[in-house]
């Protein structure tokens, strides 16, 4: 590890002056950035500590929820409206990690959570170009079968490992960011970027903006959802592939549907192409497949990952159905 | 539970700096510039130590070349620039602390010139492979004619099965905390070879092993990997050069980087059988990878060896040598992936010919060891088979991919396990009576966690007739009697034999010492026995006297003795084998191919069962490892540069607690008639069997059969 200052800050505009020092980092729960720095990744030379800062979930005027930046995954997923309201956050956030980790670890954080791509965490002895930008991609001829297989890059074939933005994903959210600047929102869907020929720029974040809060939009009453994860092993792993999905039913016919896939692409991928084809349409296991090939089409399998996209379209088509239940 | 057990890491000597190790990130060549400016002008650091810099040493001893050699590989360490394999040690920084010695470690830059590499089995078969040489002997048996039979056999089935490399994790990484003292070096180590470190690490360094002292109090797991590897020698430089104790800890990636692991196996198996399924020929050969600097080519023929009988037997290892780091013993070698490609292909047999896989396997038992013809000293396979049956319900198996709940597609299998009984010659014990009536029994065995300590105050108390409380087992430290390797499954019957045959000795000289004045006057040492903290008369039992009463009427304090276990015969005129019998329910997402185990009962037979808390403990934590090697332990190791890649336990995949089911297991608990305490070893038989019983339960839930370990996802879709 490489020394590094310590602050915590005791508001936003204390955690924004300090952040605007060269190399400051924000501090969550640490629970993979202290693991980066272990690993000399991450070489921040100021901490600026903001789990002090705004940690409420609180409704919303439209009647939507607020959930403050430092907000613990536990404390979030265990929140009586999060758990009635938004069921598939809660059931994401508790698909990640464990629950020493879970406790730990902030809502801000686990968006700027980074890939856990061997190549990208082996700093003395694999190229990077998300960590050495120009570096080179070890990744894309080497052990790539947990990578990505929509949206990438030669440049960068890792993949997002959250399970919370997936669900997040779905859910239409808005993150809520203050800088110097003063404050501005970012649709949850733009804030996460592809890789491109710059992976090392993950989001549209800026160098000492800080993440206070993220917006939930009120989601329909009528409207069911579910979060599927399937993994190596029971717990404890990262997807190879997760599914989030929205679905609302009026009169027998799709009224609405969102559907997100984790562990597939550079950021949680909004499956746009398999929404489209579900809308207005009568409900059927037929259906789902087709939307979920739809979508797939565009999947570009590395050496090890051929697999991920006929299991991506499999976990679609079942949580699809699993949501319609009945009316499939 | 306090956790005041102090282990390697935490001796904390005076004045103690920290070590950190850099190591090659290539497969081949050498190092053509070390850049150690800003590591050495780095805050706190006392030394660095490259090939440019240390001291001339010797190898290490490799294990099996001589009696206590306990040398994982015979590389140079830090003596020239060659790199041997991707991880080797090329540099160590000594500093005040372990953040300022791994800070500087990742200031150092190395240059290399990159010589092609052997990485992958396939080249190192294309380079041409070698018989292997697997404890002293070439890995090769041949009985009858194998392959006429093979050819001639009314029913014939062949196929190959894969095992990927896995590494070694016990949940204490590699340590040693060591200082030197007037040219003897002190060592608290982690390790499970305590007089074998002390005799390799001596030679090393042109040293008596009475020079080298070792103790190793507390061990957190070892499964083979805990003997001599490079990082003791790297600290024992360190520390001479910098005249000061030094603690190296290595961490998790530094486990994968210079301990070695189980290596990966390419197996065929071929069987022949006749029309009512007697085997004629038995064939299981096939190649595994090794080093060059390396004394173990994965043993997978050892189940093959006693398991069935057959008219032919055809046996083979060949070696292809890679430039890789040596690999090593991992809870039963040979047998962990070896059953997984004898006890599938058995599986396979039996659907083949429509007999049920148990019943196929009991047509096959042997009256005598297959092939070294010794009779047995006792095989109860056929009570494993039918009790652990009857325990799981295996008469509710169906036919391949019959049974679904909802999603789940579930299925049915079994496997034999086996492991052979092993006692090495060396088991000795001293025993200290005292006039209070205590006894301290002393063993420089291994306490890695299996319950050693607390077996072996049972077996003393028992022997000697005293309470537990009234025994001290000492332990973990090469001043003691004996040389106990904690492996093989062995250490129990080494140390239980030297216990009876101290105890005797302790016997004899406590007759002396009572004289004509004790009720035992007279007596010789078989017409007494150990009862109620003395001794007393077999035949009469009113003629008794305490050890108290003896040692204070002589005026004794104290009375000592050594006693030095027999040399271990019975393995010569008996085949000893403790055997099992290993079910599993296992369940596959018939979506996402993912797999489930619920369910896994085995029925073992290992001798007499000294402890039943701590043997059951020891299985089910053999079959939870050998869970995690049938569904995700694999290390991943990039072909390009011969790198592991998922040096971490978060992408190298064990077992969690959500993976662990209830896991029953149950004993025969029949004494072995010529073992020691009738007791056979328990520590590496749980592992054995399961990946096999996996495998043939996913091909009973799904009728696809994966011949490949592990099975992942990838392989059900």
């Amino acid at each position: 590890m490489i020394e590094f200052t310590y602050a915590r800050a005791s508001d936003p505009s204390h955690a924004l002056l300090l952040g605007a020092a060269q190399d400051a980092r924000f501090l969550g729960g640490g629970t993979n950035l202290v693991d980066l720095m272990r690993e000399t990744v991450e070489r921040p030379r100021e901490l600026v500590d903001v789990t002090g800062l705004a940690s409420g979930i609180e409704e919303t005027a439209s009647g939507g929820l607020r959930i403050g930046a430092a907000t613990r995954n536990t404390a979030l997923a265990e929140h009586p409206l999060v758990r009635s309201r938004y069921p598939v956050l809660s059931r994401a956030v508790l698909a990640g990690a464990s629950a020493q980790i879970r406790n730990m670890a902030t809502v801000a954080g686990n968006l700027l959570q980074r890939t856990r791509c061997s190549y990208f965490y082996d700093e003395d002895g694999s190229r990077c170009n998300k960590r050495a930008p120009g570096q080179g991609c070890d990744a894309l001829e080497g052990l790539n079968r947990g990578h990505a297989i929509l949206g990438a890059s030669d440049a960068c074939v890792a993949v997002h490992p959250s399970d919370m933005c997936v669900a997040l994903a779905v859910l239409d959210a808005t993150v809520e960011i203050e800088g110097a600047e003063g404050t501005r929102q970012i649709a949850f869907a733009d804030f996460h970027r592809l890789p491109g020929d710059t992976p090392h720029a993950e989001t549209l974040l800026q160098p000492g903006e800080l993440i206070t809060a993220i917006e939930l939009p009120p989601l329909s009453n009528e409207a069911r959802s579910a979060y599927r994860k399937v993994r190596d092993r029971s717990s404890y792993a990262f997807a190879l592939v997760s599914v989030a999905a929205v679905l609302r039913l009026e009169g027998g016919t799709i009224a609405e549907a969102r559907v997100a896939l984790g562990g597939v692409a550079h950021k949680p991928w909004r499956a746009a192409k398999a929404e489209a084809i579900l809308i207005g349409q009568a409900p059927s296991p037929e259906l789902f497949r087709r939307a979920a090939d739809a979508e797939l089409t565009q999947a570009r399998p590395l050496r090890d990952n051929g697999f991920k996209i006929e299991l991506a379209a499999r976990t679609i088509t079942a949580v699809l159905s699993d949501i319609a239940g009945d009316a499939a | 539970m306090r956790g005041a057990a102090t282990f390697a890491a935490e001796f904390a000597p005076e004045n103690m700096a920290y070590a950190a190790v850099v190591f090659a990130t290539i497969a081949r060549g050498r190092v053509t510039a070390l850049d150690i400016a800003a590591a050495t002008g780095a805050p706190g650091v006392v030394l660095v130590l490259t090939h440019e810099n240390a001291p001339r040493l010797k190898p290490m001893p490799l294990f099996m070349t001589a009696g206590k050699a306990g040398g994982g590989d015979d590389l140079p360490i830090l003596q020239d620039a060659e790199v041997h394999y991707n991880g080797q040690p090329i540099a160590l920084v000594l500093a005040e602390t372990l953040e300022q010695a791994e800070h500087a470690a990742s200031l150092i830059e190395a240059t290399y010139e990159i010589d092609e590499a052997v990485t992958t089995l396939e080249a190192g078969k294309a380079r041409g492979t070698r018989t292997g040489i697997a404890f002293g002997q070439p890995a090769h048996v041949e009985i009858g004619k194998p392959e006429d039979e093979l050819a001639t056999a009314a029913h014939r089935f062949e196929a190959t099965y894969t095992t990927p490399r896995h590494n070694h994790n016990a949940i204490e990484p590699h340590a040693v905390t060591l200082y030197w003292q007037d040219g003897e070096l002190y060592m608290h180590d982690a390790v499970q070879a305590v007089n074998h470190v002390a005799w390799s690490v001596g030679s090393v360094f042109g040293l008596g092993e009475d020079k080298v002292h070792v103790t190793s109090p507390y061990v957190g797991g070892g499964f083979g990997s805990k003997v001599l590897w490079s990082h003791q020698i790297l600290a024992a430089v360190a520390a001479r050069e910098a005249g000061r104790p030094v603690r190296l800890s290595l961490s998790r990636e530094g486990v994968y980087r210079t301990v070695g692991g189980r290596a990966q196996t390419e197996q065929r198996v071929a069987l022949g059988a006749d029309a009512q399924g007697r085997l004629q020929a038995l064939q299981h050969t096939g190649t595994v990878i090794m080093s060059a600097h390396n004394a173990l080519p994965e043993p997978f023929i050892l189940s093959a060896q006693s398991s069935y009988a057959t008219k032919s037997m055809l046996l083979d290892i060949q070696v292809a040598t890679l430039d890789m780091l040596a690999n090593t013993f991992m809870r039963a070698p040979g047998e962990a992936v070896g059953s997984f490609g004898l006890e599938s292909a058995m599986d396979e047999l039996a659907e083949r010919l429509g007999i049920d896989p148990i019943e196929l396997r009991i047509r096959n038992e042997p009256e005598k060891d297959p092939m070294k013809g010794l009779p047995f000293s006792s095989r109860q396979v056929v009570w494993c088979w039918r009790t652990a049956a009857e325990r799981f319900g295996w008469d509710k198996r169906q036919a391949p991919g019959l049974r679904r709940e909802g999603e789940w597609l579930v299925g049915l299998g079994c496997a034999m396990a086996g492991y052979p009984y092993q006692r090495m010659p060396g088991g000795a014990a001293g025993i200290t009576l005292t006039a209070d009536g205590r006894a301290q029994v002393s063993v420089a065995a291994h306490e890695m966690g299996m319950g050693t300590s607390t077996v072996h105050t049972q077996v003393a108390a028992d022997r000697l007739a005293l309470p537990m409380d009234a025994i001290e087992f000492r332990y973990g430290d090469n001043a003691l009697p004996g040389v106990v390797l904690a492996g093989g499954s062995q250490q129990t019957a080494s140390v239980g034999s030297a216990i009876i045959v101290a105890t005797r000795e302790l016997v004899k000289e406590l007759l002396q010492l009572a004289g004509n004045a004790s009720p035992l006057a007279g007596l010789s040492a078989d017409e007494v026995g150990t009862t109620h903290g003395g001794l007393a008369s077999l035949a009469d039992p009113q003629r008794y006297e305490s050890y108290a009463s003896i040692l204070s009427r002589a005026g004794r304090f104290e009375l000592s003795v050594v006693g030095q276990a027999p040399m271990p015969g019975e393995g010569m005129h008996w085949s000893m084998h403790s055997h099992g019998a290993i079910f599993v329910e296992a369940r596959v997402n018939a979506v996402t191919g993912e797999v489930r185990v619920p369910r896994l009962t085995g029925a073992y037979d290992c001798g007499r069962i000294l402890n039943p808390k701590t043997a059951t403990s020891q299985l089910r934590g053999g079959i939870i490892m050998g869970l995690g090697a049938a569904l995700m332990e694999e290390t991943q190791v990039d072909p390009r540069n011969g790198r592991i890649m998922n040096a971490s336990l978060s992408e190298y995949h064990l077992p969690v607690h959500l993976d662990v089911p209830d896991i029953e297991v149950i004993f025969s608990d029949i004494p072995d008639p010529v073992s020691p305490m009738g007791a056979r070893g328990i520590g590496e038989i749980g592992i054995t069997g399961v990946s096999a019983a996996v495998a043939n339960a996913v091909y009973n839930a799904t009728g696809k059969r994966v011949r490949d370990l592990p099975i992942t996802l990838d392989k059900l879709l």
